[in-house]
């Protein structure tokens, strides 16, 4: 027996256990941290189960384990701006081009594209159907200061908030007025968490399109899309490497290798089939090729207007000498 | 929506039964991390909170009142505080330990480390004095003298051991905001019920949060019967 006896061997053994636990786990980090390519996302790509379905596509042919964190394209940048990530995937153009030119970012490609729709309850009180987004936005204020309806705001700083808010402003309302009306109310919460609750209070929201297909599919909302057309609906989403001159720790092979998975002929398909099986419809449409061909379709000259920075997707001084992504 | 969670409730039943691999792995994981976050806040909690009980000195009240206050410490103030420092501009940023299962552990540890110091303390001034004396008087060290008292109290502070583990295991602040809910790594029970919830998958996260109940229950059930057999 010791001096301390079976007290002392019992502390010993924990000690022991907790050092060879966390020991461990530090070594399996470093083994793994190599590898690992760090992503903060927006909570509409994560909720809709597509990136999943991207991350075992690309894991089966590379030797890069995928970590996504789902947080909202304002938080993903913050992350991203701190070097607490390595590459982003967001869908907010106007700070994408901020995050650009604050010297954050390297080799923007743009991957998808989407539409936003306006979805209320299936009454439809505010008679919103198939007008104008600002139409209906005025139709649903109206709506909600006589009583009869409520609009739930994302009100949390991400990409479908910022579209959302300058829905409003194009629509002439103020923010702040809207704020401190009854009607309004802000969610501070993701894509699918703000369907839910605008289900329960039967009222109107913005939503991407695949998150809604996929909620309405699985029967977790009653919600209808309402108002869906229009180049004001666009909805983009984007890549970008986080700048490895900036924060030398960032895994900037690693994010090039996963955004040119991202633009290649088996991620774009990836992209174009999720879902068609489920929803009998895609829910992103993949936007590499349309923008490469540049046909003069009426999209891809709206992706241009609303996506592009000094007329094109990354301009050349943010390439970082990647030029066969932009070939 | 009511058949839909009827149907989540019958395939959440079919996760557990069938041992699915998702379930099993966060759980192991879950249990992994706070079970290794309570021997390490014990490290350094229990000589601690021995100290505390066993010794006198000034402003002892005031640091007992500190640890008690504590003890409900918010998890997502102690996650934003911890963050701040394990980001990459943060004093330990070159760590790179944001976003992995260390940041939870070390979080989780800190946690709970009130609530082992506060319990431990209390339990090793309620052990009779004299068993320090006699230790001493039979030539013990300050050291042998606190093995002895520790001796005396060794189920209130396995109970407080316990404690922290049950607040370990069932809090998501912490676990959400420096491991970031990444799918084979951080991913642990509390994070995954509340992002499944909102991702609209019911069953996972019922099937889930019956686990962790069972966890917290069997925890407390333990530290019931310890209780009695005390009595």
């Amino acid at each position: 027996m010791g001096r301390f006896g079976v007290l002392g061997k019992i502390f010993t053994l924990v000690a022991a256990v907790a050092i060879v636990s966390v020991g461990g786990t530090a070594y399996y980090m470093q083994v793994l941290s190599s590898n690992r390519l760090i992503i903060s996302t927006t909570t509409s790509l994560f909720d809709t189960g597509v990136l999943d379905k991207i991350e075992r596509h690309f894991e089966d042919t590379h030797s890069i384990d995928l970590n996504f964190l789902s947080v909202g394209t304002g938080l993903a940048i913050k992350f991203a701006e701190r070097g607490d990530v390595d590459m982003i995937l967001v869908h907010a153009p106007t700070k994408e081009f901020a995050f650009l030119e604050g010297g954050y970012g390297l080799c923007r490609k743009i991957v998808a594209y989407n539409f936003f729709t306006i979805v209320g309850p299936e009454a439809d009180p505010a008679e919103i159907a198939d007008v104008s987004p600002e139409e209906a936005l005025t139709r649903i204020a109206n709506a909600g200061r006589s009583g009869e309806t409520t609009w739930v705001s994302r009100g949390d700083d991400s990409g479908t908030h910022i579209k959302e808010k300058g829905l409003w402003n194009n629509a002439g309302f103020d923010l702040t007025t809207l704020q401190g009306e009854s009607w309004y109310i802000e969610a501070g919460a993701g894509m699918g968490e703000t369907l839910l609750i605008t289900e329960e209070h039967s009222a109107y929201t913005l939503a991407d399109m695949g998150t809604y297909l996929k909620y309405f599919n699985d029967n977790l909302i009653t919600l209808r899309s309402l108002v869906t057309q229009g180049q004001p609906l666009l909805n983009v989403y984007s890549a970008i490497a986080v700048n490895r001159t900036l924060h030398s720790n960032a895994n900037f092979d690693g994010a090039i290798a996963f955004i040119k998975f991202l633009v290649s002929e088996e991620g774009q398909q990836v992209i174009n089939d999720y879902g068609q099986d489920l929803y009998g419809q895609g829910l992103f449409f993949p936007a590499a090729r349309l923008l490469e061909e540049n046909t003069n379709s009426t999209l891809a000259q709206w992706i241009q207007e609303f996506a592009f920075l000094n007329g094109c997707e990354c301009p050349p001084e943010y390439q970082n000498g990647q030029f066969q992504l932009y070939s | 929506m009511f058949w839909e969670v009827i149907e989540a409730f019958r395939k959440a039943v079919e996760l557990i039964v069938s041992f699915d691999s998702t379930v099993i792995e966060i759980t192991l994981r879950s249990i992994f991390l706070s079970g290794t976050a309570t021997l390490l806040s014990a490290l350094w909690s229990l000589p601690l909170g021995i100290m505390i009980g066993m010794k006198e000195f000034l402003g002892k009240s005031l640091v007992k009142s500190v640890f008690n206050a504590l003890l409900g410490v918010p998890t997502v103030a102690l996650g934003l505080i911890l963050y701040l420092i394990l980001s990459k501009h943060g004093p330990l940023g070159f760590l790179s330990w944001l976003y992995s299962p260390l940041a939870i552990m070390l979080g989780q540890a800190i946690l709970i480390s009130p609530i082992l110091i506060s319990f431990v303390a209390s339990a090793v001034e309620a052990v009779d004095p004299q068993v320090i004396d006699l230790a001493k008087t039979l030539g013990a060290s300050e050291t042998e003298a606190s093995v002895a008292v520790l001796r005396e109290s060794r189920e209130p502070v396995f109970l407080a051991i316990v404690a922290g583990f049950n607040r370990a295991i069932a809090e998501l602040g912490i676990a959400l905001m420096l491991g970031g809910n990444i799918v084979g790594w951080t991913r642990v029970l509390t994070t995954t019920i509340a992002l499944e919830t909102g991702r609209g998958n019911l069953a996972l996260a019922i099937a889930l949060s019956t686990i962790l109940l069972l966890i917290v229950f069997s925890v407390s059930i333990l530290i019931n019967l310890i209780e009695r057999r005390r009595r």
